[in-house]
């Protein structure tokens, strides 16, 4: 006998995503899912996000890696609440780890929370967690040619930040031809172009960030 | 990369339907798979093996159906087959395009006894 279903193999992940989304709308925390393939700079723009916020906005930090606290030293090194969860070899993080690490963070006390994925372009976009928004960061290195090779990814994302700006004369990268690929992909993407090492372009980046934030500014001010 | 919990998810699904039906034993679980989805049909089958032991669905047959990926032109809405690194649409010429199909993943039925 054949048993119809049509049920998404994801579906109990999708479940728990809907309960994050709930317990930080009711928080009012902004929740940015931040994906990268290994060593974009993830870390990079979330250090440099809160060094520029840290004194009008309150940030919470989700770090996820397969192993290590190393990223989540540094975070905690500048003074903002910090979750570290190891994927013990999971390519991604899921909405049940989200969940447990959301349990230990004061959410009634932060606007933003930023949540570092687990670098990899492939996995992460099939996992939702419950954020408000996606962002993906590819960096100059990488080369041009990601949007062909990870489409659902740029497809997804509600802003790509383009790392290491400060790199493309010394490799070969075609700023206009990637961004036309990303736009043809998405186009109600927000792009940015930024040096989290010099800090060029990070300005933009922070602007949209905080034009997204839904706490009153009174509840933020120091 | 992620086969492991992907069939888990899977088996949980088909249990359960199965569970509902009264049936006693999964023979076949068809899914429906796209092809931008990263899942790797010999890993899935490897897992299940493993983790259906002792349950209705142990020595059931997994059947894959993939999905290729298909885009769809944001300016004339004709559909279109990517290819390597031809995105722009065979009929307009433009270049702004939206992911119809090829993020696939599900559970399309079960067969049972």
């Amino acid at each position: 006998m054949k048993i119809p279903i049509v049920e998404n193999i994801l579906s109990t992940n999708d479940r728990l995503a809907a309960e994050n989304e709930r317990t930080l709308e009711a928080s009012g925390v902004l929740a940015v899912n931040i994906m990268s393939a290994p060593g974009a700079g993830k870390t990079s723009l979330i250090g440099s996000t809160i060094k520029a916020l840290r004194n009008h906005t309150r940030i919470g930090v989700i770090e996820g890696d397969v192993a290590s606290r190393v990223d989540a030293d540094f975070i905690e090194s500048l003074g903002v609440p910090v979750v570290q969860i190891n994927t013990g070899g999971t390519c991604h993080l899921d909405a049940n780890m989200v969940q447990l690490a959301l349990a230990q963070l004061p959410l009634n006390a932060l606007d933003v929370l930023l949540i570092e994925n687990v670098g990899n372009l492939i996995c992460p976009t099939d996992f939702a967690l419950g954020e408000t928004l996606k962002v993906m960061i590819s960096s100059v290195p990488e080369g041009d040619d990601k949007p062909y090779k990870y489409p659902a990814m740029f497809a997804v994302v509600d802003a790509v930040v383009v790392n290491k700006v400060d790199l493309v004369p010394h490799v070969e990268f075609g700023m206009e031809g990637f961004r036309k690929l990303v736009e043809g992909l998405n186009p109600d993407v927000q792009f940015f172009e930024v040096s989290c090492r010099s800090g060029e372009g990070v300005q933009g980046w922070l602007d949209w960030l905080l034009s997204k934030v839904t706490k009153a500014p009174s509840h933020s001010t120091m | 990369m992620h086969e492991l919990p992907v069939t888990q998810g899977m088996l949980s699904i088909a249990l359960e339907h199965a569970n509902k039906a009264h049936a006693t034993r999964i023979t076949d679980i068809n899914l429906v798979i796209g092809e931008l989805s990263g899942i790797v049909d010999d890993s899935v089958q490897f897992y299940f093996d493993f983790i259906s032991q002792g349950t209705p669905a142990e020595g059931a047959v997994l059947h894959f159906e993939r999905i290729p990926a298909q885009f769809r032109c944001r300016e004339c809405q004709a559909t279109f087959s990517p290819t390597n690194r031809n995105w722009v649409c065979p009929q307009c010429g433009q270049w702004k395009v939206e992911i119809v199909a090829g993020r696939e993943f599900y559970v399309e039925s079960i067969e049972v006894e």
